[in-house]
């Protein structure tokens, strides 16, 4: 039985540092060490948590305050301002949608800021660097979680029939109305797809930051234009033509289906449509993450 | 000038206080090898490198790079259980050199193989976050320089002991004071007992009284940690706790041997260097 810190040390007592031309280091070795560290970018990322709220009144409760006060805003958006055309089950669409795109979209600002962030840790310490934006992973998906209290609770007010009058002064229901059932169980490994392509975005987006500082200042647009691209404020039904059309290039069109199919659906997508999201989120892992290897060892002289 | 004041602070021919020489034998084995290596860097004057800016030197068909040879053909071996003293003036790539040591600058050329675990103190306080406490600072920059939970459990009490800082310990950095700071940090560091500790000028932490503290602390990691490789401008620290030394003048490594050579050599040299400067300037 080893312990990590036996395995590290082993791993460390003979280490050589050579040019690098190919770009890509040693996946194992690289791996190994990662998996070495990972309790350090676990307490960067607890960190980062602790830290983020700590002067706040609030303070963590500001966790489960924050997707409370934006459902909030978006009933307010859908229901009222919209006119009331919208049932309680597309609210529910809209919830699970964007509090996965949020966290997608919190993945990719945090692991931008990442290694530019960490700038005093990458100057000085050794470490493989793809863990500063897994660490900025870690701590979106922990400000995630707490969106997920929401959603149930929706979903149990609506079972309990709390929100026929709603239902009612839409007009026509939805073909299933919200309800639980163990396919939704489905959405743990749909979420772990969701996580891997976030991941390597993080990495992706950490790497261009070193060379354009200014992807930060563009990041918020193009966030704001990718979620009105994907089918989460609007279903693909009722979608426009040309909308339709570009949804083919959207990488995570076949994930957010399948997200919303197994949660708010209740049904089991075809095997085509998962091959398709799988595909796109390990395609984003691979392409992220190896961007940044081939870079990292110029990060030391570029932050 | 920057190379005359070093000198005056560090006053180089006096011994530094409560400083020895390790008390313990080299043996022959390689801890740091180091062989033909060479680091060139290319790095931007752009304060930070912008979109706009790349466009703009793209339209003038300028380059944005410049290359640094911070390293050149630079080659030695550390035996294990030596401390070896770098010294040369600012910019003299010794910095560079501690960073390819410890695996963050990969070499351009060469080789450097290193048997043992590495420690670098390059600087203080590293991966602190000033929102949380001093006791959560040290679990977070205990970790950051590689240690595992286990490890930083096991020296906690002493690390806390070590820093001073009675009830703070519980209190977000951010409201600590410099020293305070510095000591923490300082302890976090020289907690570590690695095989093979890379120091960068990290020796100043504290008022007076922490500094006979922690020079006697820097004595025990010079005795115990086996190999040592330590950047200083105070050239008495260097002749007193090294039993080995060299000189790197632009990248280039000048002059190997026993310390108290090697600094005389170098105190020559800048002597030299800065009388000509001087009838440069009549």
């Amino acid at each position: 039985m080893s312990t990590p810190s036996d395995s590290r040390t082993r791993a460390r007592a003979m280490q050589t540092f050579e040019p690098h031309r190919a770009g890509i280091p040693p996946l194992l070795p690289y791996v190994r060490e990662m998996w070495g560290r990972r309790h350090f970018a676990a307490e960067l990322s607890r960190a980062t948590m602790r830290a983020a709220h700590s002067r706040t009144f609030f303070g963590q409760f500001w966790l489960v305050l924050n997707p409370t006060l934006s459902a909030l805003v978006y009933y307010l958006l859908v229901v009222i301002i919209a006119g009331g055309s919208k049932g309680p089950e597309f609210f529910a669409h809209l919830l699970v949608g964007l509090f996965a795109f949020n966290f997608i979209s919190a993945s990719m600002s945090m692991g931008a800021a990442s290694v530019v962030g960490g700038g005093r840790l990458v100057m000085n310490t050794a470490f493989p660097r793809l863990l500063l934006p897994l660490s900025a992973v870690r701590t979106a998906f922990l400000r995630f979680l707490p969106s997920l209290i929401i959603v149930v609770v929706f979903f149990l007010l609506r079972v309990n029939g709390v929100f026929d009058g709603w239902q009612a002064a839409a007009g026509k229901g939805a073909a299933t109305p919200l309800h639980f059932s163990p396919v939704q169980l489905l959405a743990i490994p749909v979420f772990g797809l969701i996580m891997l392509f976030a991941c390597g975005l993080a990495a992706f987006m950490a790497t261009l930051q070193v060379y354009f500082r200014d992807m930060t200042s563009f990041l918020p647009f193009f966030t704001r234009i990718w979620l009105y691209l994907s089918p989460v404020l609007w279903e693909v039904e009722t979608a426009h033509e040309k909308v339709k059309q570009l949804l083919a290039f959207n990488p995570i069109f076949r994930l957010f289906e399948v997200w919303g199919d197994v949660i708010v659906r209740g049904t089991v997508p075809d095997t085509g449509v998962w091959l398709a999201a799988a595909a796109w989120s390990i395609g984003a892992l691979l392409v992220g993450s190896l961007f940044l290897m081939s870079r990292e060892r110029e990060f030391a002289v570029r932050v | 000038m920057s190379s005359l004041s070093e000198f005056d602070n560090s006053s180089a021919d006096t011994d530094a206080p409560g400083l020895t020489k390790p008390a313990k034998e080299v043996t022959g084995e390689v801890a740091v090898s180091v062989e033909n290596v060479s680091v060139t860097y290319r790095t931007t004057f752009e304060r930070v490198p912008t979109l706009k800016q790349a466009m703009v030197r793209f339209g003038r068909g300028q380059k944005a790079v410049r290359e640094v040879h911070a390293v050149r053909n630079v080659s030695f071996d550390v035996p294990k259980g030596s401390v070896l003293g770098i010294i040369g003036h600012n910019g003299a790539g010794k910095s560079t050199l501690m960073r390819t040591i410890a695996g963050i600058l990969p070499p351009n050329e060469g080789r450097i193989s290193v048997s043992g675990r590495v420690s670098t103190l390059l600087a203080l306080g590293v991966g602190f976050n000033t929102q949380l406490t001093g006791r959560e600072n040290v679990m977070l920059g205990g970790l950051a320089s590689g240690l595992s939970r286990a490890e930083i459990m096991e020296r906690y009490q002493e690390i806390t002991d070590f820093a001073e800082l009675g009830d703070f310990i519980d209190a977000p950095v951010r409201t600590y004071s410099s020293g305070m700071f510095s000591r923490l940090a300082f302890s976090v560091a020289v907690h570590m007992r690695p095989d093979i500790l890379l120091i960068d000028e990290a020796l100043s932490a504290g008022d007076a009284q922490f500094k006979n503290k922690a020079n006697a602390k820097m004595q025990e990691l010079v005795d115990n940690a086996s190999t040592m490789l330590l950047v200083s401008h105070a050239l008495g620290t260097i002749k007193t706790i090294c039993n080995d030394c060299i000189w790197l003048d632009h990248g280039v490594l000048k002059m190997r041997g026993n310390p108290a050579e090697v600094v005389a050599a170098y105190t020559d040299f800048v002597k030299v260097k800065q009388s000509a400067e001087v009838l440069e300037d009549l």
